[in-house]
């Protein structure tokens, strides 16, 4: 026998108690990963940014554009490797509610986004074609769409019926790149512009994406774009796309702070909750740990001995709480589907850090959980533990 | 002359109820040779209990010096002491103080773990333990699948297991049938004339002081 075995005897010894113990804080972990997982998708947009790619838009605001003659120039600036143009576009699928991410973008669009993977024969097909589009796999999914399938979009910025044959979808290189995208041609836009509202209203780009040299700095390239633009009619505002996305995301960075902290006094309920039941085991075993010290058993064997018990608790509420979480999420991802709303959580999904810090939080708890009994036992008189004074 | 192996000099102790204080013991001093099969008798309140706990190195006197096998445990420290203990001294409780969620087999390799030993040699002790008690066929046994007599044979095996210098068994017999008893005295009785282990026992009842080898009655703190 070795004292592990003692240690996950004890835990298992009110078998009642440890197992409502064990899902108290199960559910308590998968309210904590739940809440950094929707914060987690919330920054899903930052967390892709490229540190090497820039966003370039007009200093007045988003919706303002920029002049196309501005990508050739951009494009020829030192330490600038690639530059594109990009529309917003806000069109819709047969309903309003079908709301997604669709932007028009010109040829060097997804040689900039490598972590859109689309294989090589359809990216020709798609440059081939002028009503050609591009859509990801989670969107092709959402709406049952297929390869070479012609596609009706309601626009909303530049009104009427736009007609598309799907010629590529894209999966993501990696878990958190966007898969609920479309990418349509920006000339297949401009071109209609230029028909519906003359030259005047052509031309006109939303913003530009720029990819520069990894060598390069990001702050001195966008302190040169803008100053290059100075006191023109459209003066460029330029940063990291991770900074341009953290724009976004910072609207709503309320709400965000009162989830982080929800997230805590969720850790903050585990610890009470296995507090409660490692104080109760305590109180219930002085005796024991009476014995034990009579025995010869140092303060360290006692201490390991509460901790590890407590830790065994705390893990089977991890392990617990971990496969609650994970199913939870998945059902929450597919609904996000039904419903519509993966254009606002477009990956939804248990991180890797999510779970680590589920982990070190049920560690954490379960170790600060075990220091008010074992210190009691410590410090406990062995006379008295035994309960006998005479 | 006998070697003694516990001599108790002078020592006092009390105890703190509140602003209370109650003394327990007073100057007391006493000498157990080796081999000796010592009962200690008295009253409830009158002091055995808290002598035999500071022999045995569980509590601490406030003045006095205690000798137990050549080492004066008054002046070990509390991590010293426990080492102390695991070498030299095997515990009987009166109400056989178990693990409950461990075998006999378990219970009684428990003060093992605390050693050097292989798994083998501790399998080997705790065999030989378990026989001595003759409890070999219930080492598999949770103590809420024996009986009281049983449970206390589990601690006497647990007791003697590390070879200890010196047994103290606090009220051995106290929650233990008339049957039951005599078993565990017999028991006793055979560790000290058989294996020569110097013990020394509290008791209220009369019968197992008779199978001890001196009578010492402690009333009021003090030794008569």
């Amino acid at each position: 026998m070795k004292i592990f075995k003692l240690v996950f005897k004890n835990a298992m010894r009110h078998k009642l108690r440890s197992a409502l113990t064990m899902l108290g804080i199960g559910v308590a972990i998968l309210l904590f990963g739940l809440i950094r997982t929707i914060i987690s998708a919330w920054y899903a947009g930052v967390e892709a940014s490229a540190q090497n790619r820039l966003v370039v838009r007009n200093a007045v605001s988003l919706i303002f554009p920029l002049p196309l003659a501005y990508r050739e120039q951009i494009g020829k600036m030192p330490n600038v490797e690639n530059a594109s143009a990009a529309n917003w576009f806000g069109a819709y699928y047969q309903d309003q509610k079908n709301f997604f991410a669709n932007f028009a973008t010109d040829d060097n669009y997804l040689s900039i986004y490598p972590e859109y993977r689309l294989p090589p024969e359809q990216k020709e097909a798609y440059f081939r074609e002028r009503n050609a589009c591009v859509v990801g796999r989670k969107l092709a999914e959402r709406f049952g769409w297929k390869l070479n399938d012609a596609v009706r979009l309601t626009g909303t910025i530049v009104q009427g019926d736009w007609d598309f044959v799907i010629r590529g979808i894209y999966e993501g290189a990696q878990p958190t790149a966007d898969e609920t995208q479309f990418f349509f041609h920006w000339e297949y836009m401009n071109e209609r512009v230029r028909q519906d509202f003359g030259d005047g209203a052509a031309d006109n780009v939303g913003f530009y994406v720029v990819q520069i040299a990894k060598s390069a700095n990001p702050a001195q390239i966008s302190e040169m774009v803008d100053a290059n633009y100075k006191n023109s009619y459209a003066e460029t505002k330029t940063e990291t796309e991770s900074a341009f996305q953290q724009g976004f995301v910072s609207m709503s960075g309320t709400i965000i702070v009162a989830m982080r902290v929800v997230s805590i006094v969720v850790v903050f309920i585990i610890l009470l909750v296995l507090a409660n039941t490692m104080a109760m085991t305590a109180r219930e075993r002085m005796t024991e740990y009476a014995v034990m010290k009579t025995l010869g058993f140092r303060p360290l064997h006692l201490i390991g001995l509460i901790g590890g018990e407590s830790l065994v608790i705390a893990l089977g509420g991890f392990v617990l709480g971990l496969l609650l979480t994970n199913q939870v999420v998945s059902g929450f991802a597919s609904f996000l589907v039904t419903a519509n709303l993966s254009a606002f959580f477009p990956v939804f999904e248990l991180k890797n850090s999510t779970i680590t810090l589920s982990f070190i939080a049920a560690v954490a708890v379960g170790l600060a959980s075990a220091i008010f009994p074992a210190w009691r036992s410590v410090k406990m008189r062995i006379a008295d533990g035994l309960h006998r004074i005479g | 002359m006998p070697n003694h192996i516990v001599a108790v000099n002078e020592v006092s102790k009390s105890y703190r109820r509140d602003s209370l204080k109650i003394p327990v013991l007073e100057n007391i001093g006493l000498s157990v040779p080796e081999g000796e099969f010592l009962a200690l008798m008295g009253p409830s309140g009158s002091g055995k209990t808290t002598l035999l706990n500071l022999i045995a190195g569980i509590d601490r006197p406030d003045s006095g010096t205690i000798t137990v096998a050549n080492d004066e445990v008054t002046r070990l420290s509390e991590s010293q002491l426990a080492v102390w203990r695991a070498r030299h001294v095997g515990f009987i409780f009166q109400f056989y103080n178990l693990m409950p969620v461990l075998t006999a087999y378990e219970n009684v390799e428990l003060p093992l773990l605390l050693t050097k030993l292989s798994k083998k040699d501790r399998d080997e002790h705790v065999k030989t333990a378990l026989s001595v008690v003759s409890l070999s066929d219930r080492m598999k046994h949770y103590p809420k699948q024996l009986s009281g007599g049983q449970q206390q044979r589990v601690a006497i095996a647990r007791a003697i297991v590390a070879d200890p210098t010196l047994i103290v068994a606090d009220e051995p017999t106290g929650d233990l049938d008339k049957t039951s008893a005599v078993e565990i005295l017999t028991l006793l009785e055979r560790l000290n004339q058989e294996f020569k282990k110097t013990i020394i026992m509290v008791t209220h009842d009369q019968r197992a002081a008779e199978k001890a080898h001196k009578v010492r009655h402690l009333d009021k703190g003090e030794l008569v």
